[in-house]
């Protein structure tokens, strides 16, 4: 089975508390801590798991800057066989539909069986790989939390509301989205990192790629961010404040006066 | 004048709740717009559904087919790319099936596409404003949208107000127009989520725990706090995932729905997954160390402390009294 999965650096968001820049239309991204999301560690190790069982190899592809040449190598060492990263000034400001064009161009450089991405990324819209499948008219799955190939298909469970799950059968190739939950992501140590630290990995932009620099990022983007902004502190909640002594008992009056106790 | 469609699922002959909430987005993005229900299935149920949503809608297009009898998002897209215009503006729940639904449906439309949308700021000429979140929600962002082509927009369930009645519709059979409903994927079933060995559905209060509990060890802490408050331990995703409890003490739109009296969010982020799992509006009190953590915004009590440290302390106190 050759797999693609796609992959993305973005600000995490366990180790990161957000602030807006000077300007306020941008997060102060000076001190940030970037690393691979969060979703696509699981569709990697899902290929990795795949490729065990029945053979073939995972290519991990990302678009992005130099700096997303990192999480490639971290998915290489945790088991990828290739990496190529899409970059080219063109590319910058894409929306969805922008990066899903990116990526089917490189997908049609290759010959894939499965298509893999995380469920979603830092923007939380969960959009690139159903727009992928559309634009290359292949079937899709999205919220994946169950892999299990046959000959020529491949059965798949999807998270459904309430607990429940709901199993499709699809042909190759296809695109998935990949739930958490759906493995354990295995852990990459400094060692894995060493042995891949030297593999050369392809860059591609816009030309090798034949992609119309018109059509993809900002000039093609049908949908813009103007700015962020961050809701203040307890705009919804009473903040408790003082000792943790102070805040413990006005704490416990509040749960005996609403059943809590 | 622009024209809204609001594509409509149901379970069991019964609208889902954001039918209600998709008529107030749309009076959001433009009052004076045409918003169309589409809903699609087969048999009674379908009109059921369609006969319930002309007291909300002006018009409620049905599309009856066998091939739709169950919602398979391949299947469904193609009935509505054969019926909905290019050009209009498309409403879908951000849920599992508008996530499943939308995005292709977009490329097929060639229209613009926005996920998970939580407010409105109306049209000016064809571009679209309006308000959405990122990194799980810890910052909002303005986005434009560029509805010249069209738009296809995923809308956070429990995000708009509902409405009740208002209108006298007629439904609209455009069964014959869906075309071609083969599909690549194939529906084969639902399998019902594994009864645990506590219902946290049943408990009036609940110390729920998040990814602040930090390691499966100081479940235990947790677990002595719930003990001396007579509750019952529950949890967000993350702690599923990493196998540490089982998924019936996930609460969320994807984990179990719980309606308590109290619920104390431990460690928890408060991502709108997570909260999609809370009813019957409990008195919420978050404890995080990050005092930038979206729990706050919807949580009546708020603490700024670790739960680690605070837990233990809390539980002194109760054992006291």
């Amino acid at each position: 089975m050759e797999i693609l999965v796609c992959v993305k650096r973005v600000p995490d968001t366990a180790e990161n508390e957000f602030e807006l820049n000077s300007e306020g239309n941008d997060l102060d991204r000076d001190d940030l801590v970037y690393s691979v999301n969060e979703w696509d560690n699981y569709a990697v190790e899902e290929a990795i798991q795949i490729v065990d069982n029945l053979g073939g190899s995972i290519t991990v592809v990302t678009v992005g800057d130099d700096e997303a040449e990192e999480v490639l190598r971290r998915e290489m060492a945790m088991g990828a066989n290739n990496g190529v990263l899409l970059s080219d000034d063109a590319f910058d400001g894409s929306d969805g539909r922008g990066i899903a064009a990116i990526l089917k161009a490189e997908v049609e450089k290759g010959k894939y069986d499965l298509i893999l991405t995380g469920a979603q990324a830092d923007e939380g819209a969960g959009q690139v790989g159903g727009m992928l499948a559309a634009m290359l008219d292949y079937p899709y799955a999205s919220l994946v939390n169950k892999i299990e190939p046959a000959d020529g298909k491949i059965k798949v469970g999807r998270e459904i509301e309430g607990g429940n799950q709901e199993m499709n059968e699809i042909e190759l190739p296809c695109v998935l989205s990949i739930q958490t939950g759906i493995n354990e992501p295995r852990y990459v140590g400094i060692r894995g990192i060493r042995k891949v630290a030297s593999v050369e990995i392809p860059v591609k932009g816009a030309g090798d790629l034949g992609v119309d620099a018109g059509s993809v990022g900002e000039a093609g983007a049908k949908i813009k961010r103007v700015d962020y902004f961050v809701p203040d502190l307890g705009d919804g909640a009473e903040m408790l404040e003082g000792s943790t002594d102070e805040i413990i008992e006005k704490l416990i009056e509040k749960l005996k006066a609403k059943g809590g106790l | 004048m622009t024209q809204i469609f609001a594509y409509v699922p149901f379970k069991n002959g019964v609208a889902g709740d954001v039918a209600f909430e998709f008529p107030g987005a749309a009076k959001k993005i433009d009052a004076g717009a045409s918003v169309t229900a589409v809903v699609s299935g087969s048999g009674a149920d379908l009109e059921k559904v369609a006969n319930e949503l002309t007291k909300v809608y002006a018009e409620v297009i049905k599309i009856d087919n066998t091939a739709l009898a169950y919602p398979n998002a391949e299947i469904v897209r193609k009935a509505l790319t054969n019926i909905i215009p290019a050009d209009a503006i498309v409403l879908v729940p951000h849920d599992t099936f508008g996530m499943d639904l939308a995005p292709g449906l977009s490329i097929k439309l060639d229209s613009a596409y926005v996920a998970d949308v939580v407010d409105f700021e109306g049209m000016d000429g064809t571009t679209l404003k309006l308000i959405r979140q990122e990194l799980g929600g810890a910052v909002s962002t303005h986005v434009t949208c560029n509805a010249a082509a069209g738009a296809v927009i995923t809308i956070r369930p429990g995000a708009f107000a509902p409405v009740d009645g208002g209108a006298s519709g007629a439904v609209v059979d455009k069964s014959g127009d869906a075309g071609d409903l083969s599909a690549k994927r194939t529906f084969l079933e639902v399998v019902e989520a594994e009864v645990g060995d506590v219902d946290i559905t049943k408990s009036d209060v609940l110390v729920s725990i998040g990814r602040g509990i930090e390691d499966e060890d100081n479940i235990e802490v947790a677990q002595e706090l719930a003990d001396a408050m007579g509750a019952v331990v529950s949890c967000s995703r993350p702690i599923v995932d990493a196998k540490w409890l089982e998924k019936s003490r996930q609460v969320g739109t994807s984990g179990q729905t719980v309606k308590p009296k109290v619920y104390m969010a431990m460690g928890i982020s408060g991502s709108f997954q997570h909260m999609g799992g809370i009813k019957g509006n409990p008195f919420i009190v978050a404890v995080n160390k990050n005092p930038k953590a979206p729990i706050f915004q919807v949580a009546d009590v708020g603490i700024v402390e670790d739960i680690l440290d605070f837990m233990p302390e809390l539980q002194e106190a109760i054992e006291e009294l």
